[in-house]
């Protein structure tokens, strides 16, 4: 599972550039801090490499090796 | 771990989150870096000590929830020699910007890797001083825009790789933000290394050298510097003129030799006539 924290996000888009396999895409609304926080749309096509968060400079993306959500 | 928290955030201070950098700044990307080199270099992150003088990359130990030192503009190598001389036992790590490193800071860093203190320097050179509102600084490429260059920058930059490596350094190597895991890798066999090292990372500063270099965005920033990279050994084979405007990336040095500490304390143990030296670890004897 991927989760991008809301209130660490500054919009800056590495993510969605940089990610192999294209999973994020741009929001079109505003997070509740003004920013167009990107959304892991195509989350079936992420090979947990963990680029996403590597990149990150704000440590808002978390990849879960495994897809429990409780 | 807090659910759906990043894997780095138990390394961070986040009552002082988010960070005052701007949005897509380098900063963010080589604390990641560092700290997942940490973790593949086994360093004990209660034994580390991180260092830093003033600017924008200076700020970063400041968000880190190990002991550290926000010291004086360019002496960040001297404080951070004092640490390791006091107490060997440190692992001690230095983040310092180009304007920092090589600027005013200069004469430090090569006495530092001549002396071949076991020092790990993360080196973020964004080419341009960042806090201070985009002047030029020794790394600028020739003909870049800068607020004190609005014609661009006259100067020769230096090659802070290459000015380590001459001076003395024993692990030295050069990677960018937009090669997270060599750059982790590099920062790994910096801190194995005993003795200096020195982890260049070509940077964006999108804020300043961006806006002010038709690099508007950080997204145009790494792509450039993806671009622009090309392998040492590969460079190695070229001629100069083909490599204008070219990051040359990778190791520069890897060569062990006697540690500055090491030596050191070896001389203490020698020359003491009381049998045990003091000026040494003298703080932690107790321990
Ligand atoms: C003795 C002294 N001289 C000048 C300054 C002003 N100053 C603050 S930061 C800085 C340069 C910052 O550039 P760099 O080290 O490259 O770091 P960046 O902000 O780009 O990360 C300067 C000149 C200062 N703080 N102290
Ligand atoms: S873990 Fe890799 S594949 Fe999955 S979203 Fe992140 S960068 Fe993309
Ligand atoms: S890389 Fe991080 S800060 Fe930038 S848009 Fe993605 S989640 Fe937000
Ligand atoms: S001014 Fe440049 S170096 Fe400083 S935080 Fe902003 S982008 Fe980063």
């Amino acid at each position: 599972m991927i989760t991008v924290n809301e209130n660490l996000c500054k919009g800056c888009n590495l993510c969605t550039e940089f990610c192999p396999q294209k999973v994020y895409k741009e929001s079109e609304k505003l997070g509740k801090k003004g920013i167009h926080v990107p959304v892991p749309v195509d989350e079936e096509k992420c090979k947990k490499c963990g680029l996403c968060a590597l990149m990150c400079p704000d440590q808002a993306i978390r990849v879960d090796e495994e897809d429990n959500d409780e | 771990m807090v659910k759906g928290e990043s894997p780095f955030m138990k390394y961070l201070r986040r009552d002082r989150l988010p960070t005052i950098f701007c949005a897509g700044c380098g900063n963010g990307i080589v604390m990641n870096t560092f700290f997942n080199g940490m973790e593949m270099a086994e360093v004990d992150f209660d034994n580390l000590i991180l260092v830093s003088g003033i600017g924008c990359s200076s700020r970063i130990p400041g968000y880190v929830a190990c002991d550290s030192l926000h010291t004086t503009h360019g002496r960040p190598i001297s404080f951070a020699t004092g640490i390791k001389l006091a107490n060997p036992e440190h692992d001690v790590a230095v983040f310092s910007g180009d304007g920092d490193a090589a600027a005013i800071g200069g004469n430090h860093l090569i006495h530092g890797a001549r002396r071949n203190i076991d020092i790990t320097v993360v080196c973020i050179n964004n080419s341009i001083y960042g806090m201070t509102g985009g002047q030029i600084s020794p790394t600028s490429p020739k003909g870049s825009y800068g607020t004190t260059a609005p014609y661009g920058a006259l100067e020769r930059p230096f090659s802070l790789a290459d000015l380590v490596t001459a001076a003395g350094g024993t692990y030295v190597a050069r990677w960018t933000t937009a090669h997270p895991i060599q750059l982790s890798k590099a920062i790994k066999y910096g801190l194995q290394n005993k003795g200096f090292s020195f982890i260049e990372v070509i940077s964006q500063c999108p804020t300043y050298y961006g806006r002010k270099n038709k690099l508007r965005s950080p997204i145009d920033m790494l792509n450039w510097m993806k671009e622009s990279s090309i392998n040492k050994r590969r460079a190695d084979k070229m001629e100069e003129e083909e490599l204008q405007e070219k990051i040359i990336v990778g190791e520069f040095q890897k060569k062990p030799e006697p540690e500055f500490t090491e030596k050191l304390c070896k001389l203490l143990e020698e020359q003491c006539v009381t049998g045990k030296p003091t000026a040494i670890r003298s703080a932690y004897q107790e321990d």
